[in-house]
């Protein structure tokens, strides 16, 4: 069974009916429940819920603690290859972009980890666009070896691949998957998803089941926020880790919550998800899943990052550069732009004095 | 006192170092309770950066437990035993196997495969378990020089929810028997202490409270209050009064 099997089950579920008949005491009830159900964490997600959102995020703050600890793990991206084969609307690096395009020698790779190794921090995601002619399998294991001498662990964000492939990538020393859906509402995928790979819709969404089935132990996903309807993304993403947390129990999940800002490329964005529902989305992630990573990158800016710190963010980038190369000598553009500009001293220097112990190792390569 | 191995202990307090706000708290937590074992994550030791390696933050008098966390097998722990021997980490080792990242349950049946690798090359070994008396004595015959059995999922503060197994593996157990998981309140440890148990070991609940190292002595003096309760022999409660006209005064026994 594929989580599509789920999904499709809510093809005539009436979202808005079932808001309307939320109240404050069903709120209340999921707040204090342990193990929320599905409808639970619709509750959490509804517009009245909204109003109770501080009572909302005290739980979140407390479950978090409990499994997690004042601590948050640091990690850091280093984007390999910028070429892509799909013209996705609203991302940088789609194919009809007239941008400067580089793939990394794995001289230059080797380079770029030494610089990134100096921030002491052990975990790294290397991402590429979704070119499986430029960046073939034989690279992205190639890429791998090289960082496995200077981190503990690696996770890839690549083009979707079969369970055989990811097999060999698991076997090269890659310990973990970030996949986002973008948009989980079909008609929508389609429509902004217009050629290439990409626009097989069912491939990637069980993309990261195969990943979970290959081994890694790691598996991150999320809904691209500003395409899809706010409620039923977050809705079906915490579905979709919920699918994969009950039948690959050994898998430890994490969820993003990227969303596009109103100032990136031409696309126009459906709908911003604003600052208060970004916080609601966060929070009922966890009191949904309360044993998920939640990934907050640079994407956000410093002072929105430090106060998601207190409430239940658990997985910060710091110091992140987005540009192929980055990190030594960038000439090519960023898949998106960082609103977090602080360098990674900075950014870890804060987060011990909010009172959390940043985690600069918490793998081993085995 | 408690006998673990080779070694002898005169805390049943066992300690961990997860979960803090700040590494350096640790030092006082540990003068201040008396803990003389902790554990520590293999996967958190940092042997590149001194200022985040957690090894740093431990006076060398204490007797360091490292564990295997994030192992999802016995081949995968016994690796991690082995790189934490060669990190200079001694030859304690707390086998933790989990396959289930939600509850973090242990995968008894791996841990046991584990155990007997472990100990015949010269780790003491103590597993950590989901509370089973069946699992026990193989862990025994393993070569285990304690077991773990846990009191409540990791981290839910929950208490002793497996008080009758855990009475089970103290009633019948010839290795000590430590509670690991799930005290979240002094009255817990006593009550774990209270029914037998050898030792507890007590993580989340000192790291995440306001004041750890005040978090600690309280652990550590409800142990102690426990152990000595244990070895008083105070009379139980009991469910029935003393009959006035005794059943069996017949048979002038």
């Amino acid at each position: 069974m594929s989580f599509l099997n789920k999904l499709n089950k809510y093809e005539s579920f009436d979202f808005k009916e079932y808001f309307n008949n939320v109240n404050d005491e069903m709120i209340f009830a999921s707040i204090e429940k342990k193990e929320l159900n599905q409808f639970d964490f619709l509750n959490l997600l509804s517009p009245k819920a909204k109003n109770h959102l501080e009572k909302i995020a005290q739980k979140a703050h407390e479950v978090t603690v409990a499994n997690f600890g004042y601590t948050i793990s640091l990690y850091l991206p280093i984007y390999v290859s910028n070429y892509c084969s799909s013209d996705c609307l609203y991302c940088g690096f789609s194919k009809k972009n007239k941008i400067h395009r580089k793939k990394l020698t794995l001289e230059e790779v080797e380079i770029e980890a030494r610089e990134i190794a100096k921030t002491g921090i052990k975990h790294i995601l290397f991402l590429t666009g979704e070119s499986r002619k430029i960046t073939p399998l034989e690279y992205l294991c190639d890429v791998t070896k090289i960082l496995k001498k200077y981190f503990s662990l690696v996770a890839i964000e690549v083009y979707p691949m079969s369970k055989e492939d990811y097999e060999v990538l698991f076997e090269a020393g890659v310990d973990g998957l970030t996949v986002y859906q973008e948009v989980y509402d079909k008609t929508l995928y389609h429509s902004v998803h217009v050629s290439g790979e990409k626009t097989n819709y069912e491939y990637r969404l069980d993309t990261p089941e195969r990943g979970a089935k290959a081994g890694f132990r790691n598996i991150n996903i999320g809904a691209l926020f500003g395409i899809g309807d706010i409620q039923k993304e977050a809705f079906f993403s915490g579905l979709h880790a919920k699918y994969l947390s009950d039948k690959y129990l050994e898998c430890e999940l994490g969820l993003s919550i990227p969303r596009i800002n109103d100032a990136e490329g031409d696309f126009k964005p459906n709908g911003i998800l604003d600052d208060t529902s970004f916080v609601q989305i966060m929070c009922a992630y966890r009191l949904f899943l309360p044993r998920a990573e939640i990934n907050i990158s640079t994407r956000e800016n410093s002072q929105f990052r430090d106060n998601l710190l207190n409430i239940c963010a658990t997985k910060f980038s710091a110091g992140s550069k987005t540009e192929v190369g980055g990190y030594t000598k960038a000439k090519t553009e960023p898949q998106f732009e960082i609103s977090d500009k602080r360098e990674s001293e900075e950014v870890i220097q804060r987060i011990q004095d909010l009172g959390y112990e940043p985690v600069y190792k918490n793998w081993e390569s085995i | 006192m408690l006998k673990i191995g080779d070694k002898e202990f005169s805390s049943r307090l066992l300690s961990g170092t997860g979960k803090f706000r700040d590494k350096n708290d640790i030092k006082g937590m540990l003068e201040r309770c008396g803990s003389q074992i902790i554990t520590i994550a293999l996967r958190r030791v940092n042997l590149e950066n001194p200022q985040d390696n957690i090894l740093n933050y431990i006076p060398k008098n204490i007797t360091l437990l490292p564990n295997t966390s994030g192992a999802r097998n016995a081949k995968e722990a016994v690796r991690i035993a082995n790189i934490a021997r060669e990190s200079g980490c001694g030859n304690f080792i707390k086998i933790e196997v989990i396959h289930d990242a939600k509850y973090l349950m242990p995968d008894n049946e791996e841990t046991v495969k584990a155990t007997e690798i472990l100990a015949k090359d010269g780790f003491t070994v103590l597993p950590y378990i989901s509370p089973d008396i069946v699992t026990c004595k193989k862990l025994e015959d393993a070569g285990a020089s304690a077991v773990m059995p846990l009191g409540s999922p990791i981290g839910s503060n929950a208490g002793l929810q497996t008080k009758h197994l855990i009475e089970m593996i103290i009633n019948n157990s010839f290795v000590p028997v430590i509670v690991d998981a799930g005290i979240g309140l002094p009255s817990h440890a006593v009550q774990a202490m209270e029914m037998g148990a050898d030792g507890v070991l007590i993580n989340t609940a000192i790291a995440t409270a306001q004041n750890p190292a005040l978090a600690a002595h309280a652990f550590a003096l409800a142990i102690k209050a426990g152990r000595m309760a244990y070895l008083a022999k105070i009379e139980k409660q009991k469910s029935y009064a003393n009959a006035s006209s005794p059943l069996t005064g017949f048979l002038n026994l």
